[in-house]
This record gives C-alpha cells, sequence and structure tokens, in this order.
C-alpha cells in the first residue's frame, strides 16, 4: 500500500512499526517525483545516492534496536536556500550556479541529527524575492492544484513538493510571507516561525532581520514536529534566541480552543480579498465560535504602512547582503578574459547572474540607504516597524491569538502579475506584519474558494516565542473543518498525470 | 620653496590621527579562525571570514573586552549600548563587500591623551583628545604581482590572502590637534608612541609597526596664522614607524605650505608616505566622498557591556607608560636626557627587560644605546633585529664576572650579531676570554722583563710610570685578553713595589 499520501507522522509509525523501511519510503519518494515533477518542476536537484545511502543506514540502526528520533527515515524536501554540505545550492540564481557549499546549515545539522533524509533541493524565486517561484532562474514550479498557476512564493518549490506528494514535509523560508502564502495557494500547513527562535546560520540571506526558515506539512501536527527539530539557540546566530522551546506536538495535539479569545484584525480584510477567500476566512470564524472560542475584532492601525516600510527594509538588507556575489571566490564569473579589471568583471557577472526582480530590489535598497536619503527611507521604515509591533502588543492583550486570510486571493495563473511588481507585492499584504515585528505566524488549509475550486488559507498569528499557540488553533481548526468535510483536504486535490498515488 | 621653518612663520597645521591597532586575540573578530601572523595564505579562513553565502558573524568577548580596556586607559567613556554597522564598498579582498564596524555608536568616545615633547622652552605637555575608539573587521591582503610598482595598475595578476581578513581591528580617531605650531611633527610622533606604549602595556596588542599590526593615517591641513580658518586637508595613508609618522606630516605641511603660498589649492585627497624620499604621493581622491552606505548590522545584537564588567576591566589597568617611565628613570637614577634618549630609541622596554634579566643597570643601558646601536644603524635594523635581549644579558654577565673586559665583549657581540652563537660560545670559540690564570700571566711577565732589561730596573728603582710599557707589553703578547689591572698588580709585586 503506498504511504504517499499519509501524513508524517503515519510514516512515522509505519517506519517504527517496521510496515515499511526507511529505504522503501525514500525510494517511493522518488518514484512519484520522478512521476510527476517533469511538469510540477519543485526540485532543482536530488541528492538520490545519498539519501538512499542515509536511508539504508538509518534501517540498519532500526533493526540493531538504536533509539531513534520520530523523524527517523522521514523524507524532507529542502529549499535551495539552505547550504548544505557539498550540495549544489543556488537560491534559484545563476550566480550561485555550481557552487556546493563546504558546510551545513544548523537547521540541516537538526535534521540530519534527527535522521530526516533530505531528498533534494526545491524551486525558489530567485534570493527568495518573490511570491510566484516565477522569478527562479531555472523556470517556474507549478500549482499542483492547476499546473497553469503559481504555487505561490518565494518557497514554491517546496509548497508544490508536499501539496503533490514528492515528500511529505520540506522547509521554506518567509521574509514577508514566503512560507504562509505558498502554503496557502497549495492548501498546505506552513509556519513562519518566531524570529531568532530557528537559527539562520546557513540560510543564505535576503533580509537579514526578517528571514526565517520553518516547516511545509500536510497536517498541523507534522509541521509542529518538524518545527520541534529544527529549532533552538544557536551560538551560531547571534540573533538567535537563548530560551527553552514551547512543546509544538503537545499544542497541536490538544485540538481544544475553548475559551481562547481570537483576534480578527480589521485591517486584513475588505476591498483586495478575493470573495471566496473572505467567504470561508468568516466560515471558520463561525466554526471556532462553534468550538467555544471567542472572537474580538483589534484594530491594527499602522499595518497600512507596513508594505512601503518593508520595501525598504528587505531591498536596503539584501542590497548589501547580495554585494557578496562578486565572482572573485565561487560562482559564476563572466567575462575574465585575463585583460579587463577586477570591477569590470564583477560588473559584467552581476549583470549576467542577477535576474530582474532582485535587480530591481538592489537598486531600490542601495538608493534608500544612500547618504541624504537614508533618515527619510531606511529611517523611517525602521519607525514603522516599531509602530508595527505596538499594533500587535495591543492587540495581543485583547486576544491570545490574531487570525486573517493568508493570503487575498487564491493562486493566480502563471505570468499574469509577473510584469506588474506592485500587483505581485501585494500578495503578502497580510503576511508581511508578522516578519516586521519579528513575531510568529501559520497558514493552514481553508478550503475551496467558491469562484475558483482554488485553495484558500487560514492564517493564525501568535506573539513572540508563543509559537505553540499557533499549534493549539491551528489543530483545533485542521480536526473541525476534516469532520466537516468528511476527509483531510488533500483529498479534493485533483491526481496528476502519472501520480503514483 | 618653502621650508619647513619658513612655512612655520606664515601657516598653522592642525592634525587628525587615525591609529588602527590588530587586536591580538586568539581568534577572529567574528569567527574561532586563528589570528597568527605569517601563517601560509588561507590557511586561516572559515565560511564566516570568507563571507559564504549563509554564514553569520558572532562577536569575540575579548576584543570587546580589550577595546573597553583601550578606551579606559584613554580615559574614554564606555558606552552603555552600541551597535556594528555596515560599510558597503566592493573590493576584492573583502569577501562580503562590506566590512562590518562600527558607525555612529562607538564603544568608547571623548576621551584625551597627554605627551610631552621637548621645545624650545623646555619639556611641554599636549593634550590630545579623542574622539572615539571603536571596533572594525580588517580586510584580507590583496598581492598584486607582475608590473613595476606592485600597485594594482599595470599589474598582471592578483592574489588574495584571507587570512586577515575578519581579524580584530580598533581604531583610535583624534580630535583636531590644533595649537601645535611648529611642534606638530613631533606632537603626531609623540601621540603615536605614547599611544602605542599604552596599548602594549595593556598586552590587547603585538602593536608592532613593522607587521602593519598599528598603523597611522596623518591628516594635515595648513591655514594661515591667527586666521581662524580651516585648511583642506590630505590624508596620509598607513604610515609604519614613527619616524615616518614625524617625517610624513613635515613634509604635508612644506607640500601645503608651498601649495598656498603660490596661490595654488590643496586637493582633498589619501596620500601615500614614501619611505626613501620622505614625500608622499598621491593615492585617490575623496573629492567626491565615496557613499558607504552604512546602516547597523541586522546579524548582530548591540553591544552592551555591564558596569560590572566594566569596573572590573578598570581594575585590570596597569601602569601607566608615563608613570612607569618616571618609576624607571629613579630606580636606575639616569638623567632626563638619557632617559628620553632612550625613550625615543624605542628601547626603554628592551633595556628594562635586560635589567629584570639580570644585567647590571648601567651596562645594559650603555649596551644598547652604544655598540648595538650603532651597530644597528649601520646595518639599518632596528637594535632588537640584531640580538636577542638574553644573549645582551648574557654578554653583559660575562662583563661584570671579568670574563670579558668591553674590548673583548665588542669582538664577542661582532660574533653573536654574525651568527656564531650565544655570547659565552663565541667567547669560548674564538678563544676571547680574559687571561686571569696568574701562573700564565707571569710567563708573560717575565718574557716582557727579559725582553726589557732596562724598564724593569727603572720600575725596581721606584718610577712606577715606567710600568706602562711592561703592562702595554703584556697585553699585546696575551692578545688583549689578560686583564690590565691584575698584570700591573703581579707585575708590580713581582719587581718589589706596592701596587
Amino acid at each position: 500500500m503506498s504511504l504517499l499520501k499519509k501524513t508524517a507522522t503515519e510514516q512515522a509509525q509505519a517506519l517504527a512499526a517496521k510496515q515499511i523501511s526507511a529505504t522503501e519510503l525514500v525510494q517511493e519518494h522518488y518514484a512519484q517525483i520522478k512521476a510527476v515533477d517533469n511538469e510540477v518542476k519543485a526540485f532543482l536537484y536530488l541528492d538520490e545516492k545519498n539519501a538512499l545511502a542515509q536511508a539504508a543506514t538509518i534501517d540498519k540502526k532500526r533493526a540493531a534496536g538504536e533509539k531513534l528520533s520520530p523523524l527517523a527515515g522521514i523524507p524532507l524536501a529542502l529549499k535551495d536556500v539552505m547550504a548544505q554540505a557539498n550540495v549544489p545550492t543556488t537560491c534559484g540564481s545563476k550566480i550561485l550556479e555550481g557552487w556546493r557549499p563546504p558546510y551545513d546549515a544548523t537547521l540541516v545539522t537538526k535534521l540530519k541529527a534527527n535522521d530526516v533524509v533530505i531528498l533534494g533541493k526545491t524551486n525558489m524565486d530567485e534570493f527568495a524575492m518573490g511570491s510566484s517561484t516565477e522569478n527562479s532562474a531555472f523556470g517556474p514550479t507549478h500549482n499542483p492544484w492547476d499546473l497553469t498557476r503559481i504555487p505561490g512564493g518565494s518557497s514554491g518549490g517546496s509548497a508544490a513538493a508536499v501539496a503533490a506528494f514528492e515528500a511529505p514535509i520540506s522547509i521554506g523560508t518567509d521574509t514577508g510571507g514566503s512560507i504562509r502564502q505558498p502554503a496557502a495557494v497549495c492548501g498546505i500547513v506552513g509556519v513562519k516561525p518566531t524570529y531568532g527562535s530557528v537559527s539562520r546560520y546557513g540560510l543564505i540571506a535576503f533580509s537579514s532581520s526578517l528571514d526565517q526558515a520553518g516547516p511545509f506539512a500536510r497536517t498541523v501536527e507534522d509541521a509542529a514536529m518538524v518545527h520541534a527539530a529544527i529549532a533552538g539557540f544557536d551560538p551560531k546566530d547571534s540573533t538567535s534566541i537563548n530560551s527553552p522551546v514551547p512543546d509544538f506536538v503537545s499544542a497541536a495535539r490538544k485540538k481544544d480552543v475553548k475559551g481562547l479569545k481570537i483576534g480578527v484584525v480589521k485591517e486584513l480584510s475588505g476591498d483586495g480579498y478575493q470573495t471566496g477567500v473572505a467567504e470561508k476566512f468568516s466560515q471558520t470564524l463561525d466554526l471556532l465560535v462553534s468550538l467555544g472560542a471567542q472572537i474580538v475584532e483589534v484594530s491594527c492601525p499602522n499595518f497600512q504602512y507596513a508594505l512601503a516600510a518593508y520595501y525598504l527594509v528587505a531591498p536596503s538588507e539584501c542590497s548589501s547582503n547580495l554585494a557578496r556575489f562578486d565572482a572573485m571566490r565561487y560562482g559564476l564569473r563572466v567575462g575574465d578574459d585575463g585583460q579587463r579589471s577586477a570591477e569590470e568583471v564583477m560588473n559584467l557577472t552581476r549583470q549576467a547572474g542577477f535576474g530582474r526582480e532582485v535587480k530591481r530590489r538592489i537598486i531600490l535598497g542601495t538608493y534608500a540607504l544612500s547618504s541624504g536619503y537614508y533618515d527619510a527611507y531606511y529611517g523611517s521604515a525602521q519607525k514603522v516597524r516599531t509602530l508595527i509591533k505596538q499594533d500587535f502588543d495591543n492587540a495581543f492583550k485583547s486576544a491570545d491569538v490574531l487570525v486573517s486570510p493568508t493570503a487575498p486571493t487564491t493562486a493566480f495563473k502563471i505570468g499574469e502579475k509577473a510584469n506588474d511588481p506592485l500587483a505581485m507585492y501585494l500578495n503578502d499584504i497580510a503576511t508581511i506584519p508578522v516578519n516586521m515585528a519579528g513575531i510568529c505566524g501559520l497558514s493552514l488549509p481553508n478550503g475551496l474558494a467558491s469562484e475558483d475550486q482554488l485553495p484558500s488559507g487560514f492564517q493564525i498569528m501568535a506573539p513572540a516565542m508563543a509559537d505553540d499557540r499557533l499549534y493549539l488553533v491551528g489543530g483545533a481548526i485542521e480536526a473541525a473543518l476534516k469532520d466537516k468535510w468528511g476527509k483531510p483536504f488533500w483529498e479534493f486535490a485533483p491526481k496528476l498525470k502519472g501520480s503514483k498515488c | 620653496m618653502l621650508t619647513f621653518s619658513e612655512a612655520m612663520t606664515k601657516f598653522e597645521p592642525t592634525l587628525g590621527l587615525e591609529v588602527h591597532v590588530e587586536l591580538n586575540t586568539k581568534s577572529k573578530m567574528f569567527c574561532g579562525c586563528a589570528t597568527e601572523f605569517g601563517a601560509a595564505p588561507n590557511t586561516q579562513t572559515c565560511p564566516v571570514c570568507l563571507g559564504l553565502p549563509g554564514s553569520l558573524p558572532v562577536v569575540n568577548k575579548r576584543a570587546i573586552e580589550s577595546t573597553i580596556l583601550i578606551g579606559l586607559a584613554l580615559n574614554c567613556e564606555i558606552a552603555p549600548f552600541s551597535r556594528f554597522a555596515r560599510k558597503n564598498y566592493f573590493y576584492p579582498d573583502m569577501p562580503k563587500n562590506f566590512q562590518t564596524s562600527q558607525y555612529d555608536e562607538p564603544i568608547c568616545k571623548n576621551g584625551f591623551l597627554d605627551v610631552q615633547i621637548e621645545t624650545d622652552e623646555g619639556p611641554k605637555k599636549f593634550r590630545i583628545e579623542i574622539e572615539r575608539v571603536h571596533m572594525e573587521e580588517d580586510t584580507g591582503k590583496s598581492s598584486h604581482v607582475g608590473g613595476a610598482t606592485g600597485r594594482i595598475h599595470g599589474a598582471e595578476y592578483s592574489l588574495l590572502d584571507y587570512n586577515r581578513a575578519g581579524i580584530p581591528l580598533i581604531e583610535i580617531v583624534t580630535k583636531m590637534i590644533t595649537g601645535t605650531g611648529k611642534y606638530a611633527p613631533q606632537v603626531a610622533r609623540a601621540y603615536v608612541t605614547e599611544l602605542r606604549d599604552i596599548v602594549k602595556s595593556l598586552q590587547v596588542s603585538d602593536v608592532r609597526m613593522e607587521q602593519g599590526s598599528l598603523r597611522c593615517d596623518a591628516n594635515v591641513s595648513l591655514a594661515p596664522i591667527s586666521s581662524g580658518k580651516l585648511g583642506t586637508r590630505s590624508e596620509t595613508k598607513n604610515v609604519n614607524s614613527l619616524r615616518s609618522i614625524e617625517r610624513a606630516v613635515q613634509s604635508e605641511i612644506e607640500r601645503h605650505a608651498n601649495l598656498l603660498s603660490k596661490g595654488e589649492r590643496v586637493v582633498q585627497e589619501t596620500r601615500h608616505f614614501l619611505e626613501d624620499s620622505g614625500l608622499t604621493r598621491p593615492g585617490r581622491s575623496k573629492e567626491q566622498a565615496e557613499d558607504y552606505r552604512y546602516f547597523p548590522e541586522p546579524d548582530l545584537v548591540p553591544v552592551a557591556p555591564t558596569k560590572e564588567l566594566i569596573e572590573s576591566l578598570r581594575k585590570k589597568l596597569p601602569e601607566k607608560p608615563s608613570e612607569r617611565r618616571k618609576r624607571l628613570q629613579q630606580e636606575w637614577n639616569v638623567p632626563d636626557k638619557e632617559m628620553t634618549a632612550m625613550v625615543n630609541a624605542d628601547l626603554l622596554d628592551t633595556v628594562a627587560q635586560t635589567i629584570e634579566a639580570g644585567a647590571e643597570k648601567t651596562l645594559a643601558r650603555s649596551w644598547w644605546m652604544g655598540e648595538i646601536s650603532r651597530i644597528a644603524n649601520e646595518k639599518n635594523v632596528v637594535p632588537t633585529q640584531l640580538i636577542a635581549i638574553n644573549d645582551v644579558v648574557e654578554l653583559i654577565n660575562l662583563i661584570s664576572t671579568g670574563e670579558l673586559t668591553d674590548k673583548l665583549a665588542r669582538q664577542v657581540l661582532a660574533g653573536v650579531i654574525d651568527g656564531e652563537g650565544n655570547p659565552k660560545s663565541v667567547m669560548e670559540k674564538r678563544g676571547l676570554k680574559v687571561v686571569s690564570d696568574d701562573s700564565a700571566l707571569m710567563q708573560a711577565i717575565a718574557a716582557a722583563i727579559a725582553a726589557q732589561p732596562e724598564t724593569a730596573e727603572k720600575v725596581r728603582a721606584g718610577n712606577i710610570p715606567a710600568s706602562g710599557a711592561l703592562i702595554g707589553a703584556v697585553m699585546k703578547s696575551t692578545g688583549g685578553q689578560a686583564n690590565a689591572a691584575r698584570v700591573r698588580e703581579l707585575l708590580l709585586k713581582h719587581l718589589g713595589q706596592q701596587p
């Protein structure tokens, strides 16, 4: 029997019961990848040989009766923004083509320590800049629910891989919504942990003060299990928070929201939200009331400046973070004919190696940091961040968690917004405030929008280091929706051509 | 052409000195790599100091403590909260293409340092105000290969060594130094000397200018006397010896004065000091100031030293170099002039260490300041490069015990410098030991008397001064290895006279 549609928790049980070996489970996922990924295009690189060798080792350990992590032998897809030793790591960019990091990201080290099997690296918007994965230098990823549509971004490859049953779990990164928005439009669960709670060491920086890695899964509990494995203090990351990690898995299993106060953010609704998305959101609020939760309306007046401030902070930091890609030490080198100066080679390489969106943001950021403009742009944007934090602080005085639709729309067509950066940026209107304040957020499947029968997402936001609340509320909603629908959400997904499940 | 003293009758200089000190921490500023000088290229690197994608910096705690120590020794305020910033510019020896450096929030500010120089009116004290002491990371090192000058222009290719990338660097910046008049070059030198001695006493840096662990940028501008104005400045970069600082400042003052008195304008630019000519040549122009797009380093948290840490560091401050000099001068009982000479020759610590290791005070001073300095001067090296302190101690002890005379010791010194071994073995190999065996001396005396019987008779008759010729003959026949006093004593006794 195929385990592809099983949750990671169920797969782990089958492994523990020795109903299947890790090798078989990994092989089954590679077979699914080979069957569907020529159309989905979630992966940039498959590390099949190493993954199978690792699975064989895990099988031996299990046979020898070693005590293993609950995730041991579970396959995972890794966003190509994370450094993995000796495995090509491109960030979806030509400029890094051929680079193999000599070291593992801390997150990768932790996954390996848990015997998670990394199948390969997934596609993404170049340097995580985008909301559709169309900005990858290696071509777009397609949404498994409708191959003509985008899978969201920037972590579109990791989201699509889980939605297409190519992997039960995956890792993405979220700078302004890059985990939650793809999770929403691909109909899966995605979590942006509290800033500083998952190490950024080895996460190739887009915007250092906003980037955070987190899990994708098909269920809230699976996400909690991955989150628990990657969270925790890391002395290699100065911004890492040194405090105990809450018990995410127990929270996910509790499924009880009685008496909880759920804050609906007034500013994250209204114009710009697709009717079907708004409908589903409001139905789930009713469901929460029926579960015994209390709905309160909260106002966060400064959220209206979040998008504008984000597009100053993130490009500013990226203009500096991406300066290191200069052809001198690794990656692409263009025009080195023995005559040109180092500076000319740098220019030619960066011209050829970066895509349009990356260049647009580097130019934006360079301008915003320029002498004479710094205070008006970067300085003001930092003040807005403080105001957004204050809005959240106030809102959390009257609510345990805040909620909103994750993305204003369902998945749009590939190419539809490619030439309209502003329309593209608006996809992240509901997710950006969480990054700006450094708090945590989760998106879970919230049913199909009536007008296009595509997945919509429900976002839960909680205070910094209270990520367990995401799982508490998310787990309860997920269970109630499953009861309502009579089956898990992924059973609504159309079968992909050639799919093994 | 205006000379320096003519220039000083028309213009007054303003100085600004920026000193970079490489800390001697075991590991780099933001990673665990070793910092040892002279290792094979690119062997002391890791993903962090190579700026590999995904790597992150972590501040070296020891570097912060060292910087606070320097700040305290320079009478600075220590900021309870300071941050690192990114200084953005492209250069191949900078792996991230930004330098992580403190900018508008330095860890130490508003200090001062008093220096004393000799003026026409005697010793005079100048107070140099310190604007800031901040932390940053060093860059890698480029070597330009091919081409005549070793500079990037005209080079065939360049080699990059990132061993130095990320080594903790402290920058100490003065406020504008005014009111020095014609003493500006000496004040500049005295300031860097005093600063170097302070940092050295804190044991936080090797402060070896020749290895670049202390380097100075000298800003100079000139304005007509009493004009109340400030002239355009030039910045002479990376001056790497105390003497060069004095020369560079003087040379820049002369150059500015000549431009200004011809009605020409001084270009705001960086310049390089040329050791051979004592002149400076232009570097890159700073007329259009580069925009470094500073912003707070998001990968680091603010530096927030506790009061307890600052106070515990304050307790660790050693004796100030100026106080130590005063104390040593008293202990050694040397006049001002000789003390100043030792300080200027940069031999004070060497002499002190020689004495601490057991050498006699006066000999230690006179050998370092005399014969050793003379030879070093001839060979154009610094005295400490010529001979190790323990060899000097050994040499002086051989003199003190009477095994070597001054004259013999000079020959031994030459042998040690030529690499023949330590003083004792050179003495033995060359057979230079003082002949103190009385019977051997008596043989030589007998031979001298036999050769000059009339002189011997004169001495027997009481003409003591006549003994000089006999003593000379003995010294000659023993190749100068006899102790002349002992020879005299034995000779007079043998000829029936009271020595």
